[in-house]
């Protein structure tokens, strides 16, 4: 079914027909101008993923309107007009897919009628084409700008037809992001440069350590300095949270003040006494214990196919790896901020969130308002990666300004956010997998723990390929706060799996994409269990695509080459890494990279979605770590926090998409994971060691000692 | 508190600040100049480049005091109407993501183009290493880099 939540958005007033001049609102998403242009409503949070250009893009289409007369406007949280204003789980165009085509086709044909009604013509003699209408029996025209008037008076219709695939003009072109100018010129788009009249700066300062709370300070020489309002504490913990309310720090100190570097000073010179709650973790400890819960734990069994354990016993082969990664902090450009003004009965929160409607929700809570009297905005984001799917500081942004009473600004520090929370969980995976004497692989279990939690789906690839499969979770409490990032848990298996699936290919005396496409035969021709959340042929076409293209398995003397594929939030992603060296340095060559993702809606987004995925995740698997010591975050910037610069990155990236004419799928993330395990494949090829810990250039690569 | 008189974007700007202000919150804060971004203030990043004299400098620790009378000029003055060829070649190349770290990244590729008309890969590369992009526009950056010399 089709989501028709905006019909209630109809302009109804028939006043409005009487105003030519008038802006005519068609719909939520769509309003046309006199002149015939039109304004096209964005309503998902725009966070770099470009859906700001996508989404309005799609409603484009279907409203048959040239692009060049089109204007975007981000849409502010409105529940009774859009679903799902969230950007999460890469489904804004998934999910969004069908109302906005509907949105734009609905419109159209409401101008369609109304020009047939003006011309006594009938509906199927009338075509449309970049804003125009003609009547094929008379060669009459008239702009959507002209019978907009009309149009809103025409009742919805029941049936609203949608163009084929193959009459798409917009769709799957390249057009630019509609923000670009903006943005290069230096426009404040972004939640860190809003500002209005009389607002009043704000920072917070947050307990150094996990496991750690306020005891005391002392402000008096604080409130003292230049350019110092106020300082004061808040608590934004909340009766009944959601799950966007992870927040590990909900009692935070505040100072308030005139300008940035006045309240830096005194952040820095204020006196404070933090008290111990709960254990100070440490780095050592947490691969302790995520060595422990692998090698002796038992935990939930998600899924068992066959007897996994008896044919391991039976085998021949038997192979066992253990796998690695550490706690992650997001680091989007833009650290966290928020604007706030909270009044006696009502309140603004604008700023850069990706669930505007759960920060509502939280903070009708926490300030004792209704969610019908709290009005949310969205700015562009500099960067999500999930962090901006916990609203605390828009929270703590609220509260602050029902306490001064008046508008605020809350800004944090790279500091305050890389030592805020919020992180990546630490992982690690054990598989143990057992081959057969002609190198066809009879079983494969994975068992996998985490701080919290653990990054294995049960249903994933290689379920259903065999008969004998075990999947196992063991989870770790932790004081340090963690939430979803950039392609959760997928960000880590993608890489024990794929990496795992290398070596048993080489066990086996196969080629790894042979041996891949060998297990999807089966799950195609009779698949194991009816759980599996893949599609075996689209799997292993982005195999077959990646190795035609790359021409896989041609000798390429000096080049090391390493291949991997995963599926995640239903596009399907193949990349094949080439390594060269130079001198002692080992350089990424070029990185090929084919999708299946369903329509493609925006080439030119969608290849420099893929391109960003390869290098963020190269980045993250090559470099970054955090690390705890007693509770206390031991990377806090740029100076120790290590992510790919612009000399690192790959020399060359070629994006291939499937050709499909079905319902598109996500993109910002699926690209992400298998990045990781093509690049220790290749750097396998090229050094002779195998990578099982995270970050790959830094940490010791030798297994988890109880296994060597 | 001093006052210092500024030479922004072509024009005098007055301000009174501490002398260890960094230029980052002179402009941001005092001259609401907000093309000018904050995400490390440890000159690690570079969102904060902006030019002293043609220079790409780190406004986030370029004390206020030390600019005297340099000519500053900020993504907001670094063409009238966003015609600079690096602004035309990161339209063309369509770079942004996010787009927060793109007004760091396109003036230290201005600073780079006033220097070195016809820069190589590796210089390139060697200029725009400081510039931290987390969406990883990386090879756009230079591309658009490769255009803009061109147009140049």
């Amino acid at each position: 079914m089709l989501g028709f939540s905006w019909f209630s958005a109809l302009a109804k007033d028939p006043k409005a027909a009487n105003l030519p001049d008038e802006i005519f609102e068609i719909n939520a998403y769509i309003k046309i101008h006199p002149d015939g242009k039109v304004t096209i409503l964005s309503p998902n949070p725009e966070i770099g993923q470009n859906v700001k250009t996508s989404m309005p893009l799609i409603v484009a289409e279907e409203l048959d309107v040239d692009w060049n007369d089109v204007r975007v406007e981000q849409a502010s949280l409105d529940t009774s007009k859009y679903t799902r204003q969230l950007a999460g789980g890469s489904q804004s165009i998934r999910l969004g897919w069908d109302s906005l085509r509907m949105a734009g086709a609905t419109a159209k044909l409401l101008m369609v009628t109304a020009a047939a009604q003006e011309w006594n013509a009938e509906i199927e003699d009338l075509t449309t084409d970049k804003g125009v209408i003609t009547n094929t029996n008379t060669g009459e025209t008239i702009g959507y700008g002209d019978i907009a008037s009309k149009a809103v008076s025409i009742p919805i219709p029941d049936e609203v037809p949608l163009k084929d695939t193959d009459d798409f003009t917009l769709i799957g072109k390249n057009i630019k992001n509609v923000d670009g100018f903006e943005i290069v010129t230096g426009k404040p788009l972004f939640g860190y440069d809003f500002t209005r009249e009389g607002m009043t700066l704000a920072m917070i300062i947050h307990p150094p350590a996990f496991g750690m709370r306020l005891k005391s300070y002392v402000d008096t020489e604080v409130r003292s300095m230049p350019g110092v309002k106020d300082v004061f504490t808040i608590d934004t913990s909340i009766d009944d949270p959601q799950w966007s309310d992870v927040n590990a720090f909900n009692e935070l100190i505040v100072i308030t003040g005139n300008t940035t570097w006045e309240i830096l000073n005194a952040k820095k010179a204020l006196q404070v006494e933090w008290e111990a709650v709960s254990e100070l973790e440490n780095s050592d400890d947490h691969m302790r214990k995520l060595a422990d819960a692998i090698q002796n734990g038992s935990g939930n069994m998600e899924r068992v196919d066959g007897d996994p354990e008896a044919v391991a016993a039976r085998a021949p082969t038997v192979i066992e790896r253990t796998y690695t990664a550490p706690f992650l902090p997001h680091n989007p450009m833009a650290p966290m901020n928020f604007f706030a003004d909270v009044k006696e009965d009502s309140a603004e929160l604008i700023g850069p969130v990706q669930t505007p409607e759960q920060l509502r929700a939280s903070a009708s809570q926490l300030l004792g308002l209704p969610e019908e009297n709290i009005h949310v905005d969205m700015t562009r984001m500099g960067g999500g990666f999930g962090r901006r799917l916990y609203g605390n500081f828009g929270l703590e942004a609220a509260a602050i300004s029902q306490k001064i009473g008046g508008p605020v600004k809350l800004i944090y520090t790279r500091e305050d956010d890389m030592t805020q929370g919020t992180y990546r969980p630490a992982y690690a995976i054990k598989y143990k997998a057992a081959l057969d004497n002609d190198g066809s692989l009879m079983s494969f279990q994975a068992k996998g723990t985490g701080m919290p939690g653990d990054s294995l789906y049960a249903n994933r690839y290689p379920a259903g390929t065999l008969d004998h499969y075990s999947c196992e979770k063991i989870p770790i409490q932790t004081n340090i706060s963690t939430g979803a990032w950039r392609a959760p848990n997928s960000n880590f298996t993608a890489s024990a799996e794929q990496c795992f699936m290398d070596e048993l290919a080489e066990a086996a005396g196969k080629d790894p994409i042979e041996f891949r496409l060998d297990l999807f035969d089966r799950a195609m021709r009779d698949p194991v269990g009816e759980e599996n959340d893949y599609e075996a042929d689209r799997y292993a076409g982005v195999l077959e695509l990646i190795r035609e293209k790359s021409n896989w398995g041609q000798e390429m003397p000096g080049v090391y080459r390493g291949v991997a594929a995963y599926f995640s939030y239903g596009s399907y992603a193949a990349q094949v890494v080439d390594l060269v060296k130079e001198g002692d340095d080992i350089k990424i060559q070029k990185v090929w990279c084919a999708v299946d993702c369903g329509i493609v809606v925006n080439m030119e987004g969608a290849v420099n979605q893929v391109e960003g995925c390869i290098i963020d995740g190269l980045g993250h698997a090559m470099y970054s770590e955090l690390t705890f010591n007693d509770g206390v975050p031991q990377q806090s910037n740029f100076n120790n926090y290590r992510i790919m610069r612009n000399s690192e990155a790959p020399a060359e990236i070629e994006v291939f998409f499937v050709e499909s004419d079905t319902h598109p799928t996500g993109l910002g993330e699926p690209p992400f994971p298998p990045i990781m395990p093509a690049y220790a494949n290749a750097l396998y090829k090229a050094t002779g060691n195998r990578y099982y810990n995270q970050p790959y250039m830094v940490k010791d690569q030798t297994m988890l000692a109880m296994h060597r | 508190m001093p006052t210092y008189t500024l030479n922004i974007n072509g024009e005098e700007r007055e301000v009174d600040a501490s002398q260890d202000t960094p230029l980052l919150w002179v402009l941001r804060d005092h001259l609401n100049l907000l093309g000018t971004k904050y995400a490390c203030g440890i000159a690690q990043c570079g969102s904060c480049t902006v030019h002293l004299d043609g220079n790409a400098i780190r406004s986030c620790t370029f004390p206020v005091s030390a600019v005297r009378d340099a000519e500053i000029t900020t993504i907001e003055g670094l063409s009238e109407n966003g015609d600079h060829p690096v602004q035309q070649a990161w339209l063309q190349h369509d770079v942004s993501q996010c787009g927060y770290c793109q007004a760091g990244q396109i003036m230290t590729a201005a600073a780079l183009l006033n220097q070195n008309a016809d820069p190589s890969d590796q210089e390139i590369q060697s200029a725009m290493n400081g510039i931290l992009c987390r969406c990883g526009t990386y090879l756009r950056i230079n591309k658009a880099i490769k255009t803009a010399a061109k147009n140049s």
